[in-house]
């Protein structure tokens, strides 16, 4: 248990600790420190002229339709393309939509295994290229909303802000993790897939290919989407203890460092470390919740010969550690990078439980961006429920909120719980669903509320049992990513936009202050409320009632 | 054309430098840094490539350890885990097949780790535990004394993460080869 403590102080701690100089860092970014840098990035797109919310959002949706149309065109042509040493055949249409959205909106669910399905062009020029560009256009969105809400005149201008994110901040720090992944024993190879025969003689082909670019920007853009199959389970993809604690860190920095450079753009550091904290508090609930609930034995093996003194191992990995399951089934979803370290269906049924929470709430740091502009949606809700509650208009750093603003907020929040517990009751109720489970009963449920889940979160981990690589899931899922992603971007820029027009007002003594225990207590029960509380019949009905009826 | 014109650039430019020029840093770097594990960490013997060092190969023979149990049985173009719950009466049929497969009993309980099937289905490691378990039934397939198989393995055990995660592990591929050496 110490070890496992010891390893969740490293990981976390040292994620936060580099969060800071790091959110600093990005504030000067997009604050135009950088000046020559700007002045080359403005040529290469021919000007950056100021925004409004509206033109912000349309230059933003134009590029992902971009993206989305590339990387379609690209995945359905790989097999008469160069770069594919093991001769990958086209894949179906309908994986095509789902793969090219999921990446496109930094989700990489992914309903193919990598080794078997792409090809090494497919894989860097399509979903490599978009792990860079998601992850920047999630970053590019919260600067823009900072500098609104912050009281700047101007948005900023998208083309601009993206490559700020791509090449300031995403792309360095790629090369870094990239390098120390390649140290460790992950390829990177443009070699074919290699043959050897075993010591007992049989013929064994080892997928391998150009893994460490791939794993690198996977995890520090919040994306999630593996090289290999089984993810950062894969021996190639995750070689040893400290490749293990050095890609977790990269999954949760940049979430992290984006709540201070949020302060640091609306000057207000005080009220970034009460969001901080209340990111820090969930994330710390869950990962001890979860590191809890796994130390329990595998419940399977209790009648047999089996000496069980280090919690469930099935699905995970020994040269990883004891609590790196957990530990990671949490930090990838509370961020939406949705990478895995261990197998999340074969968790038990109460650690399952956390990454679905993680999911729900989407914000406890959230996705590189989005996860901010996710906590901001909460913090308008709660400003006006606490502004309802004494009698006052509800003000949010001197803006007033309204209906208009809070039927905004609404919208975006409720379409993630319309979108989560639609589709799975849709999938529950037909054979799209049931015919494709892995498990019976409860935790069959589970199966299809965790996919739906991370569809909904822009996550991209699974309970991979489940056979989703069919028609209905692959565009029902497919549908699912796309407006859980671009709905509430777009809706906070509105609301942003909506406050930027009106005056802005002197806070006062009355106003309620964002920078202490009062409003981080508000904002913590508003999540519990909208977030946590919309998911519990779902829950009971599959990891609470798995965990009752068998566990035990 | 305000937007579709400017995308477009975005697109050449992000493309140029984040897949092209990014690619070929990476690639540089871990080929003329660290090539054996830029290319796999393919083991060869004589000239003969038998396996990864990270990717687990399945042993049958009495002669050899084993590894974990996999789901995809050793497939090294098609990794992944059973993805079945813990609850699961699959997952108690399947260990009950490793549990006699080993001949395990009440007096002689297997470790844990020999049952569970790891996420990728490729996990290169078993435990200390796990391989002294073994040890014996190796010593009498080579005709080797037991306690000179135990010394091999403890040999091969490290810690994979110093204090963060102390339990000893082994390679299997890594000790079969010494045991090879050791007893031909």
């Amino acid at each position: 248990m110490m070890e496992a403590i010891f390893a969740i102080m490293l990981v976390v701690g040292g994620a936060a600790l580099l969060s800071w100089p790091l959110g600093q860092y990005m504030a000067g970014l997009f604050s135009g420190r950088f000046a020559r840098a700007d002045s080359l990035f403005t040529r290469a797109v021919g000007g950056a002229p100021d925004q409004g919310w509206k033109q912000y959002a349309i230059a933003l949706l134009a590029f992902n339709a971009l993206m989305f149309v590339f990387v379609f065109a690209l995945l359905t042509t790989q097999h008469a393309l160069p770069l594919n040493p093991d001769g990958q055949s086209a894949a179906s249409l309908d994986l095509v939509f789902n793969t090219a959205a999921s990446f496109t909106t930094n989700t990489n669910l992914q309903h193919y295994s990598g080794e078997s399905t792409w090809s090494y062009l497919a894989q860097l020029g399509g979903l490599m290229w978009l792990q860079f560009v998601s992850a920047a256009t999630g970053i590019a969105a919260l600067a823009a909303l900072a500098r609104g809400i912050g009281g700047q005149a101007s948005m900023g201008n998208f083309f601009l802000d993206l490559q700020r994110a791509t090449f300031g901040v995403l792309l360095p720090l790629a090369i870094v993790v990239a390098c120390v992944l390649a140290l460790s024993g992950v390829p990177m190879t443009l070699a074919g897939a290699a043959q050897v025969t075993t010591l007992e003689g049989a013929a064994q082909t080892i997928a391998r290919g150009p893994a460490a670019a791939f794993v690198a920007i996977k995890q520090l853009g919040t994306n999630g989407g593996g090289f290999f199959g089984p993810n950062s389970t894969h021996p190639l993809e995750n070689p040893d203890f400290w490749s293990n604690g050095f890609s977790m860190i990269a999954l949760i920095l940049i979430p992290m460092a984006c709540v201070w450079m949020f302060g640091r753009i609306i000057g207000r550091m005080k009220h970034a470390g009460v969001i901080f904290g209340v990111m820090l508090a969930f994330l710390l609930l869950k990962i001890g919740g979860a590191v809890a609930f796994e130390a329990a034995p595998t419940q399977a093996f209790a009648s047999l010969p089996v000496m069980q003194d280090v919690g469930n191992l099935e699905g995970k990995e020994l040269r990883l550690g004891a609590a790196t399951g957990p530990l990671w089934a949490v930090l990838t979803t509370s961020t939406s990078n949705g990478s895995v370290g261990a197998m999340h269906d074969s968790l038990n049924p109460l650690t399952g439980l956390m990454p679905m929470v993680g999911m729900w709430l989407n914000a406890t740091f959230g996705g590189v961006g989005v996860g901010m502009i996710n906590m901001f949606l909460y913090i308008v809700v709660a400003v006006f429920i606490a502004g309802m509650m004494v009698g006052r208009t509800p003000e949010y750093l001197g803006h007033r909120i309204e209906g208009n603003e809070m039927r905004l907020a609404v919208l975006a929040l409720f379409s993630h719980a319309f979108l989560i517990l639609g589709g799975t009751a849709l999938f529950a109720a037909t054979a799209w669903g049931q015919g494709a489970l892995n498990n019976v009963g409860a935790h069959g449920f589970s199966e299809i509320l965790y996919e739906f889940s991370s569809a909904g979160a822009n996550n991209g981990s699974g309970f991979e049992g489940l056979g989703d690589a069919t028609l209905p899931w692959n565009i029902a899922t497919g549908l699912v990513m796309l407006i859980a992603r671009f709905l509430p971007i777009i809706a906070p820029l509105a609301i942003v936009g909506s406050l930027m027009a009106k005056t802005r007002s002197a806070e006062s003594a009355g106003t309620l202050s964002v920078e202490g225990g009062t409003f981080g207590t508000v904002l913590v029960i508003t999540i519990l409320i909208f977030g946590a509380l919309t998911f519990f019949p779902a829950a009971a009905l599959g990891p609470i009632a798995e965990h009752v009826t068998l566990m035990g | 054309m305000t937007y579709l014109l400017p995308s477009i650039r975005l697109w050449l430019i992000t493309f140029a430098v984040c897949v092209i020029g990014y690619a070929t840093i990476v690639l540089g770097f871990a080929q003329a840094v660290t090539p054996y594990r830029a290319n796999g960490s393919i083991i060869a013997i004589d000239g003969q490539a038998v396996g990864s060092e990270l990717v687990a190969q399945n042993f049958t023979s009495e002669r050899y350890f084993w590894p974990r149990p996999s789901a995809v049985d050793y497939d090294g173009m098609g990794a992944g885990g059973s993805n079945l719950s813990p609850t699961s009466t699959d997952l108690a049929d399947r260990a009950a097949g490793t549990v006699s497969r080993y001949g395990a009993g009440d007096d002689s309980p297997l470790p844990a780790d020999l049952v569970a099937a790891s996420g990728g289905g490729l996990d290169p490691h078993i435990s200390l535990a796990g391989a002294l378990y073994q040890a014996d039934r190796v010593a009498a397939a080579r005709g080797l004394a037991a306690e000179q198989v135990r010394q091999l393995v403890r040999g091969t055990a490290h810690a994979p993460g110093g204090m963060f995660a102390p339990a000893p592990i082994v390679n299997v591929l890594n000790l079969n080869l010494a045991l090879d050496r050791l007893a031909p």
